[in-house]
């Protein structure tokens, strides 16, 4: 079988999940390799849980709807709740403890739980929580060439935003050491 | 006896935009007349060639093949949304939708009415004779209280079947409205009126100050069950009091340029609506 | 190459149709499609095209047959319900012969059913767009760049045979973002003449008349067999299907749009463990693939079809098969999206049975 990765993103809606998933997405098509991003979306979105799968691959993806992930991040306890249980086994979860208290039990894989939130505040970079845990899941899983990410920030993000660029460079360096 | 040796002058000849078919509308029936009416207007401001027809479904169903301009035939009530589009893709071609009343008031009155709301530039003919006719007389949304229709064997009973509609008076508080005025064609006092209304309504087209509409009240003969003479009579007995004659928006009257500056200042105490879009 | 983009299918299919030349747009908001509407409100304005959201889906149709009528390329999209409701204007539009474009993202149904992905609307499609005898072209992609393709040769499709052409799509693929190279822009001139467009005569040609009554009815009947042959024409040359492993299958899969990239993950499954399956997947729903079908007959031992609804698709693949093999069905409905793992379920529990 042809690698490829499995990835769900989860939180409330306005944490960013879904640019996150969209990142992932951008390092794939950089790479030249198969790709699909799909989201939670209708009512769902709506002070609920917003999420979206995100898959790379070297061969045509198959569904883009991910039932059981490789790799979760979760950014509040109802998504770590919610998909925790699908990780494949293996599988690495990488969680928002600012936000998540109860890690799980599972011990056929391993979660990761840095307190996101709380380094982004602290680095005057409120808001891109998210993009931190970008970082800590490169650190765990490098599912492309470093150089990638930066090039797929450039991607995601207007180009006359460029101090936007600058703090999320700087977010996924956080990430990466935290 | 005709002198053959004195030069003949044309004093009444078939309008150019009406071709010489025989129509579908049953003795008395005032459609022929106003059809011709919209023609004359057509020959008289040279737009033949650039005007698009949208026929309805009622009567003037097959009014398609009458005029000699460009025509397209609806689905019933949805002139509106069609001629819509057809001006879109030609702002400066000249539109018209010629429409009963259960084609406009009653199934396509949502279409008839935000038509009206976006101000687009075209022409309603609007004939209300308070009937169904083509389906052989049934109650239309413009039928009055207790009149007898197919589907109201006893009369209009108000309490069930609820009032009938002023289309007029309705589309006259809406901003996208330029012009709206009721005639009808009972006596050639009144025929000549409606075809001013007419013309009238086409020029605010053509001028694109915003929507216009001409409701005919009319008469139905066939399906009132009484001659021509009678249904004219009855038409101004009971009709006219219902359905009063006159102009009910003209915004170029009340000293505005157009539909768009009339919304402007009645929205003058708005912020948000006085944006750079509204002329 | 050009640059490969990540778009998702609903604005893909939007900014294809733009390259294609469509500069007008009716729609009316709903879930899963209306990205795409509101795609096309954001670029329409900047390069001189026309977006108005009507006051329903009834009244968007109305507006793409009156611009159609007026010869512009013209699309709308919308989602299952409101496909029911300009069924009405589509059976109109083949009545008058107009081209133009219909795309419905799929949700669950009946009634108002969900919004999740659902293509419970195969038969509406196909059969019953709207009533009389007619029919319509009908694309089923599967990928987002597919979607581009299939709207921007929609538009050609529609000119051609003036049809309505209509992109069966899901909320799936709607929604989902996937690597897309877009196509080129058509230079406006390579446009196909509508001589018979009502645009104004303007004294050079006798009066265009856009209609679909016909108070006679021999007059229709030959009008609606004229029609049927420009149908036989768009069976002969429309077709259109992608085979996947079906050379030596002995369970070939039926499947379009969403759920034929689940059959294929299946496929591949099933292959990794011996088990000799393929993918036959129609591209055109109508016409309906049927010489692809045939293609399969020398190998297939079974056929089986994999549907996120019911069971429709699965009567055109027995009409193609006539009754030579089995055709089976498994599917999905509601909104719920298959998986592979229970497709290769299917498929393992088939082919033990066809091996006794």
């Amino acid at each position: 079988m042809s690698k490829e990765i499995q990835a769900v993103f989860a939180g409330f809606g306005g944490q960013g999940t879904l640019f996150a998933g969209k990142l992932m997405a951008y390092a794939g098509l950089i790479e030249s390799r198969e790709v699909s991003w799909f989201p939670s979306y209708g009512p769902e979105m709506r002070g609920g849980t917003a999420n979206c799968s995100v898959t790379i691959s070297d061969s045509p993806i198959g569904s883009p709807l991910v039932a059981t992930p490789d790799v979760v991040v979760a950014m509040n306890q109802p998504s770590f709740d919610r998909f925790v249980d699908a990780v494949k086994p293996g599988g690495v979860v990488v969680a928002d403890t600012s936000m998540v208290n109860d890690l799980g039990n599972r011990d056929d894989i391993t979660v990761v739980g840095i307190p996101a939130t709380k380094i982004a505040e602290e680095a005057s970079l409120k808001g891109l929580a998210n993009i931190v845990l970008m970082g800590r899941l490169y650190a765990a899983v490098p599912y492309c060439k470093p150089e990638t990410i930066d090039k797929a920030l450039a991607k995601c993000i207007p180009s006359k935003k460029v101090a936007m660029l600058e703090k999320n460079k700087q977010a996924i360096k956080l990430g990466m050491e935290a | 006896m005709i002198d053959q040796n004195k030069e003949a002058k044309i004093v009444y000849q078939r309008p150019h935009a009406l071709l010489p078919v025989v129509t579908n509308y049953c003795p008395g029936c005032t459609h022929g007349i106003i059809n011709r009416l919209i023609a004359e207007v057509m020959d008289e401001l040279d737009i033949e060639g650039k005007t698009i027809g949208v026929a309805p479904v009622g009567c003037a169903v097959t009014s398609y093949a009458f005029y000699g301009c460009d025509m397209i035939e609806a689905a019933h009530g949805r002139a509106p949304a069609v001629a819509t589009a057809v001006k879109r893709v030609h702002p400066d071609n000249v539109v018209f939708s010629y429409q009963g009343d259960g084609d406009l008031a009653s199934i396509g009155m949502c279409e008839t009415i935000h038509a009206a709301a976006r101000g687009e530039k075209n022409t309603v003919i609007f004939i209300n004779n308070a009937i169904y006719g083509m389906t052989g007389g049934q109650m239309a949304p413009t039928s009055l209280p207790n009149q007898v229709t197919q589907t109201s064997p006893y009369g209009r009973d108000v309490l069930k079947a609820g009032y009938p509609i002023r289309v007029c008076e309705l589309l006259s508080s809406l901003d996208g409205v330029a012009y709206l005025e009721r005639v009808c064609a009972d006596s050639p006092k009144n025929v000549r009126k409606a075809k001013k209304a007419i013309k009238k309504a086409i020029q605010t087209q053509m001028e694109g100050k915003g929507y216009s509409l001409v409701e005919i009240v009319a008469t139905c003969p066939t399906n009132w069950g009484m001659t021509p003479q009678e249904s004219f009579e009855w038409m101004r007995e009971n009709m006219l009091p219902s359905y009063p004659l006159g102009v009910y928006k003209e915004v170029v009257a009340e000293g505005y340029e157009n539909a768009a500056a009339a919304a402007q200042a009645r929205a003058v105490c708005c912020p948000i609506a006085q944006s750079k879009n509204a002329e | 190459m050009t640059e490969k983009v990540l778009m998702k299918g609903n604005e893909a299919m939007a900014e294809s149709a733009l390259r294609a030349g469509c500069r007008f747009f009716f729609g009316y908001p709903i879930t899963p499609q209306t990205e795409l509407a509101a795609y096309m409100s954001k670029r329409m304005p900047l390069i001189g095209g026309t977006y108005l959201q009507a006051e329903s889906e009834v009244s968007a149709i109305n507006m793409v047959y009156g611009a159609a009528a007026a010869g512009a390329r013209v699309m709308t999209s919308s989602s299952s319900p409101g496909i029911s409701l300009k069924s009405e204007g589509i059976s109109y539009m083949a009545g008058s012969d107009l081209p133009g474009v219909i795309i419905n993202v799929q949700r669950g149904g009946p009634g108002l059913g969900s919004i999740q992905p659902s293509q419970s609307d195969y038969w509406q499609a196909t059969r019953a767009t709207g009533h009389g005898d007619f029919q319509i072209v009908v694309y089923a992609p599967s990928t987002v760049q597919e979607m581009c393709d299939c709207v921007y040769s929609a538009f050609d499709t529609a000119d051609k045979y003036r049809i309505p052409v209509m992109i069966l799509a899901d909320g799936m693929l709607g929604q989902m973002m996937e690597p897309v190279v877009l196509p080129d822009k058509i230079d406006f001139c390579d446009l196909p003449d509508k001589p018979w467009a009502t645009t104004g005569h303007g004294h050079k040609r006798s009066h265009n008349i856009v209609n679909s009554l016909y108070l006679t009815a021999e007059e229709l009947e030959d009008l609606n067999i004229e029609r049927y042959k420009r149908y036989e024409l768009i069976k002969q040359n429309e077709q259109k299907a992608e085979q996947f492993l079906t050379e030596d299958a002995d369970i070939v899969l039926v499947a379009f749009g969403a759920s034929a990239r689940i059959a294929r993950s299946a496929v591949v499954a099933a292959r990794g463990e011996g088990i000799k399956a393929g993918l036959l997947r129609p591209i055109t729903l109508w016409p309906f693939p049927v010489d692809a079908v045939k293609d399969t007959f020398d190998s297939a031992k079974i056929y089986l079809t994999v549907e996120m609804n019911m069971g429709q698709m699965v009567d055109d693949v027995k009409l193609a098969v006539n009754g030579k093999r089995p055709v089976e069905f498994y599917g999905r409905t509601g909104g719920v999206i298959p998986t592979p793992a229970e497709t290769l379920e299917k498929i393992r529990e088939i082919n033990e049975r066809i091996g006794e």
